[in-house]
């Protein structure tokens, strides 16, 4: 039952990009159609969970021999090379997928929210299972918030927008008014 | 000439360059960690000693590094210092370390530093880079500490903790998620409002003086 919470208040309570912040450079750098936003959001979906599971073991490693300090460290080393890894892998197992994903594989590297998905789940002391329904309710929460915005991104197109508000200025406000939306969530899992 | 280009190297991050607002990098930390003045210069200002730290030995290594792997030496040179920073925001200042959280950890994957690392301290020398890092850092924690202000004075009607009109006048959306992201946005509005309304003065400048100078012509 806590498991199915954690993914709940994951994807709703605590969005990782409204309500945390994590991950808003591709929020906002990717969000302009719907069809790459969902491809963007399945890759984030992946390497989240792998990256997570994995991590989690390593932290456990290094508390053994003492170096939790290394954490930051190894972790993003470890996102690094992964997703390098899973590149090389779909490239030769499912070239379709590949070709789906596209450029948004290696920019993954740099998205805050799996770094940041990686220290929560040590910082929450989660167990394997709490942590593989976290990092799902995490890049779930993520696709959401991103296929939403952009459907309200691709209707503002074809608005009248005041001339300075046009580009960031505007996808900020709209953000902000997803986040508020999400912010009605609050409050409705307590863990 | 030379004196001139190394303040430039300095001042263009501050305002021409301004990391967040205008080139609009690093923003998770920044809409993240500016719920206060106090957190946002606290953030501002660990972002500017790894940048820092992390752009003179990047600088100084810049021979040395093959040109294929640079970018994972560049990352592990920087975790290592936002390793270092971590420590001592935790030895010295615990109370802003407790609250900025993971964020001081995910410093490693803000664009602004990889971002100088490799378009700045990767070609340039020692001292140059320094300037560079100190101007964008700047730059920075002057955008961080604007933004936590205004949300902490709409929120809470303090700024640094000194009541400015108390509780007279409080929108509590401000210092929730949303108050970031319309702060951020607003402040963005009206920076590109400033821009063009000069841009366009600038035009009808130009095309006074052109008229003028025909006028002139034909008398």
């Amino acid at each position: 039952m806590k498991v199915f919470l954690i993914f709940l208040s994951a994807i709703l309570v605590n969005n990782f990009v409204l309500q945390r912040f994590l991950g808003i450079c591709p929020f906002l750098g990717v969000s302009k159609k719907i069809d790459t936003a969902v491809g963007m959001s399945l890759a984030v979906i992946f390497v989240m969970l792998l990256a997570s599971v994995i991590t989690w073991m390593l932290y456990g490693l290094l508390a053994l021999l003492g170096l939790e300090f290394l954490k930051t460290i190894v972790f993003i080393l470890v996102i690094a090379v992964l997703v390098q890894f899973v590149e090389i892998v779909l490239k030769k197992t499912s070239p379709g997928l590949y070709e789906a994903l596209g450029i948004f594989l290696p920019l993954i590297t740099t998205n805050c929210a799996i770094l940041g998905l990686a220290l929560l789940n040590i910082q929450n002391q989660y167990s394997l299972l709490e942590t593989v329904f976290h990092s799902l309710g995490a890049g779930v929460g993520f696709g959401l918030a991103l296929v939403l915005f952009a459907g309200i991104r691709e209707q503002l197109e074809l608005a009248d927008v005041p001339k300075p508000f046009e580009g960031l200025a505007g996808a900020l406000i709209t953000a902000g008014l997803l986040s508020m939306a999400f912010s009605g969530f609050s409050g409705m899992i307590k863990l | 000439m030379e004196k001139k280009n190394l303040v430039n190297e300095f001042s263009k991050g501050l305002f021409q360059n301004n990391p967040a607002f205008v080139q609009a990098l690093g923003m998770c930390p920044t809409l993240a960690t500016t719920t206060s003045a106090k957190n946002g210069l606290g953030m501002g200002l660990a972002t500017l000693s790894v940048l820092v730290l992390s752009n003179i030995v990047i600088s100084a290594i810049r021979k040395l590094v093959p040109e294929k792997i640079r970018i994972p030496v560049y990352i592990i040179i920087i975790a290592g210092f936002v390793t270092m920073i971590d420590m001592v925001m935790h030895g010295f200042t615990y109370e802003l370390w407790k609250t900025l959280g993971i964020f001081i950890p995910l410093i490693v994957v803000n664009c602004i530093i990889l971002g100088r690392a490799e378009a700045f301290a990767s070609k340039n020398g020692i001292f140059p880079s320094i300037l560079d890092g100190l101007g964008m850092g700047i730059g920075f924690t002057l955008a961080l500490t604007l933004l936590g202000s205004i949300r902490e004075l709409f929120g809470a009607g303090t700024v640094f903790g000194i009541t400015v009109w108390g509780d007279a006048f409080n929108v509590f959306i401000m210092i929730l998620p949303a108050g970031a992201f319309l702060t951020m946005g607003l402040l963005s509005g009206l920076f590109n409002w400033i821009g063009i309304s000069r841009a366009e003065r600038e035009k009808q400048r130009a095309k006074l003086a052109k008229q003028q100078a025909k006028a002139g012509e034909s008398a």
